[in-house]
């Protein structure tokens, strides 16, 4: 998710550019492209088109599977029987695009990328095979090498309906040199008053334009993802276990007021226009001290063309209530149960999801560049270690240490971190967005915000529950 | 043509009947040209009406997209959601602020515009192309240019000029998303409105104006007293096409606002109800009610605030 609204910002920069290029007349680079797929379905026709099985592969336009497209010629070589074609959209197309068909059983893709929020709501509708004894009965695959608590969230009823290739977590990011001149140090496991504390020294010390970036978009990935975990760590919980709203209840509120009345303080110009592309952007270039986002984020803040890489430190998310904090995302492959070619998209989901694979790419590709947050045992490979030294150790930590069945403090009848499992609850996030966008202004209280949504919508989609 | 009379088989069933109207003119049959006319009606009614009846089909339905099991006949359900919720209501508001704002806006700064390039100077066909220019980017593209190159907090241009003027930047998407939209949609549709008004401007007669001249009329004057009823019916339709036009916006709302800050106009609304709830008998109640709105906008549009203008034009 949030690689992918990284993605969104620089999908922008990419409309800007292919428009100039089409402009320009820049008419080679989609013959090239088309050319080069009419070769290859020429070549497997021309081999043997009876034996050969194609898969189509919905993805997502996110780095690790633009690396992925490239390296399938290994995948082609190792299965010649197999082909793979790649269908590369934008995260909004995507999502778009595999609801429709697989809510129509349309069929048009046997291999789908799907994010965590989608897999256990389309796994209880019946839309995915079971993955459960495919990957358990396979001990080459290693499926208990996933990530537990990413493997619970790609679960419904014990079930398994998907393996992922990617997985993310949250936490605190923070330069070291500005701490360093300011004479302040960040707690391994600092709590939210702590980090307010240190923005405001901070900004009022002078060494630096903010605080902290706080992600303020709405949108049900983009701000709310953040707000929705800094309001579990208060105690907060935008449902019940009977499903009753409880999101207009004191914690949740006093953390809206908090996380809002820190963004405006001593957090980043315009917290309503920014969420990861901005804040990546302010933390890259000095004007601010600390950053609570996605712990994907430090593979761009060490990126050898970045300004602070090795300049950077990392902690756990902030917690005030709880002991953890943190959200729990991932990028993941399933197959739709409309498929009548389960063996042969297993045999690419196998491939694309295991220890070797990461090892393929840290080989061809380079060792930053290895989908992080999937297994553990790549964390510890010596390779990726050295390549991901400020970071690796305490993201494969955050990740085992999140608690996607109950991340708050109090049971919810759902898994999953900084959304709710529902279908109505795209719907349900995107609106509560835009309705805090007015909080961050001062135009609106947290209290009126929350308990008008705890009468509408968010009672709905909680009614359409029970 | 109202005394047209079917053909009467009876009457004289082989020879081709040559009738006349009331006042002696031949009448000839119109089964032959009618008939031509078929096919394109059919095409028509097929590409615009069976939507639309498709449309209304779903709106009677109870469908959410991710809920295949709970699917069935919701009778007027979805319109009573639609009504009883306040999201219509505040999305209407929306609506009529950004693109009445918007339209006049763009009316104001096109008719001063298209004023500078009625007159004759050294390069005016360059600057005409370039006025023109915002007016041909995508809205997308030209949104995101707004978005990142301007407005951004970090590195946009206004905040450089802020920072240097010595003020503090503007924070566009947290204290002021209204009007950072409705400054993007007035630089896009600025050119449109100028386009029309000059050529308004272009067709009013020298000669009329130089009369007047001598006779007195002072340059105010015969701006607000000739110049302004000439351009009348320009203004009338640069006004009805840019509503039409701005009512549909999507992109510089979607890409700046995401609908925050009171700026979820219906075409949002829409959008939001259909490929983010995923809520598809909502939607299309939403889509039929936006249809039946725009229906009745639109009408009292030309029928009202036209007659207005033309009962002044004839003053």
């Amino acid at each position: 998710m949030n690689q992918a609204f990284k993605k969104r910002g620089l999908a922008g920069v990419g409309v800007l550019a292919v428009s100039a290029l089409v402009l320009s007349g820049c008419a080679t680079a989609a013959d090239d492209s088309s050319d080069g797929e009419s070769s290859t379905d020429a070549d497997s026709g021309d081999s043997s088109s009876s034996e050969v099985v194609e898969l189509n592969l919905a993805t997502v336009n996110n780095p690790q599977m633009v690396d992925m497209e490239s390296l399938k010629g290994e995948f082609e070589a190792e299965y010649p029987n197999i082909k793979v074609n790649f269908i590369v959209m934008e995260e909004g197309d995507l999502r778009d695009s595999v609801t429709r068909d697989i809510a129509t059983s349309g069929g048009q893709y046997d291999i789908m990328t799907i994010g965590a929020y989608e897999v256990p709501i389309w796994g209880n509708n019946g839309w995915l095979a079971d993955l459960t004894d495919l990957a358990g009965n396979d001990a080459e695959y290693d499926v208990d090498d996933v990530l537990e608590p990413v493997r619970a969230g790609l679960s419904a009823n014990d079930r398994l309906y998907a393996v992922p290739f990617y997985g993310e977590s949250s936490f605190t990011m923070y330069n070291k040199e500005i701490f360093e001149e300011a004479g302040l140090t960040m707690p391994d496991r600092p709590t939210w008053d702590e980090v307010a504390d240190l923005a405001k020294q901070i900004v009022e010390g002078g060494y630096a334009d903010a605080g902290i970036c706080l992600r303020g978009k709405p949108g049900w990935g983009d701000g709310v993802a953040a707000m929705h975990t800094v309001a579990q760590t208060f105690g907060g919980a935008i449902y019940d276990m009977d499903w009753n709203p409880t999101i207009n209840s004191p914690e949740f509120v006093e953390a809206i007021d908090f996380y809002t009345s820190l963004a405006r303080d001593y957090g980043q110009d315009d917290p309503v226009g920014s969420s990861f592309p901005e804040c990546l952007n302010n933390v890259k270039n000095g004007s601010s001290a600390m950053w609570y986002d996605a712990t994907s984020a430090a593979g761009s803040l060490e990126a050898a063309d970045s300004p602070v890489a090795g300049k950077m430190g990392y902690a756990y998310a902030p917690v005030k209530e709880t002991d953890q904090s943190g959200w729990l995302w991932s990028w993941n492959l399933a197959i739709p149960e409309t498929t009548e070619k389960l063996d042969e998209a297993w045999t690419f989901l196998r491939w694309a999801t295991s220890k070797e694979y990461l090892e393929l790419v840290g080989n061809e590709i380079g060792w930053a560049n290895v989908p992080p947050g999937s297994r553990a045992s790549i964390y510890e490979n010596p390779e990726y270690q050295e390549a991901a030294s400020a970071f690796a150790d305490i993201t494969v930590e955050i990740m085992n240490d999140v608690n996607p069945s109950q991340p708050g403090l109090n049971p919810q009848p759902w898994t999953g971190i900084q959304f709710v499992s529902i279908p109505e609850f795209q719907d349900v996030g995107n609106r509560l967005g835009q309705d805090l966008a007015p909080v961050f202004a001062g135009t609106a209280t947290a209290q009126e915000v929350l308990d008008e949504a705890a009468a509408t919508y968010v009672k709905d989609a909680g009614d359409a529950q029970k | 043509m109202s005394k047209v009379q079917a053909p009467d088989k009876k009457d004289a069933p082989k020879v081709e009947k040559i009738r006349y109207d009331k006042n002696g003119k031949r009448v000839r049959s119109l089964a032959v040209p009618r008939s031509l006319l078929w096919p394109a009606l059919v095409a028509a009614i097929v590409l615009t009406q069976i939507p639309f009846l498709a449309t209304v089909y779903f709106s009677t339905q109870r469908w959410n997209l991710l809920r295949p099991d709970d699917r069935g006949f919701a009778g007027f359900d979805n319109y009573a959601k639609v009504f009883s919720g306040s999201e219509l209501y505040s999305s209407l508001e929306a609506t009529f602020v950004i693109t009445g704002t918007s339209v006049l806006l763009s009316l104001v700064f096109g008719l001063g515009l298209a004023l500078l390039l009625n007159r004759t100077f050294f390069g005016r066909g360059v600057a005409r192309t370039l006025l023109i220019t915002p007016f041909l980017v995508m809205p997308a593209a030209a949104s995101l240019a707004w978005k990142w190159n301007l407005m951004d907090a970090n590195f946009g241009l206004f905040r450089w000029v802020m920072n240097s003027l010595g003020f503090d930047a503007i924070q566009w998407n947290t204290d002021v998303p209204i009007i950072s939209v409705i400054l993007v949609l007035v630089w896009q549709f600025m050119p449109f409105m100028m386009l029309i008004l000059l050529a308004g401007l272009q067709s009013q007669d020298s000669d009329i104006l130089e009369a007047a001249a001598l006779d007195g009329a002072g340059k105010i004057k015969i701006f607000f007293l000739m110049t302004i009823p000439h351009l009348r019916q320009y203004i009338e339709i640069g006004v009805l096409l840019g509503t039409i036009l701005l009512l549909a916006t999507f992109d510089p709302i979607f890409i700046l606002t995401g609908g925050s800050g009171g700026t979820k106009t219906l075409p949002v609304l829409l959008y939001e109800k259909a490929f983010i709830a995923l809520e598809v008998g909502q939607a299309a109640a939403y889509g039929v009610i936006t249809v039946i709105l725009t229906i009745i906008f639109a009408t009292l549009l030309l029928r009202t605030v036209f007659r207005i203008f033309s009962q002044q034009g004839v003053r």
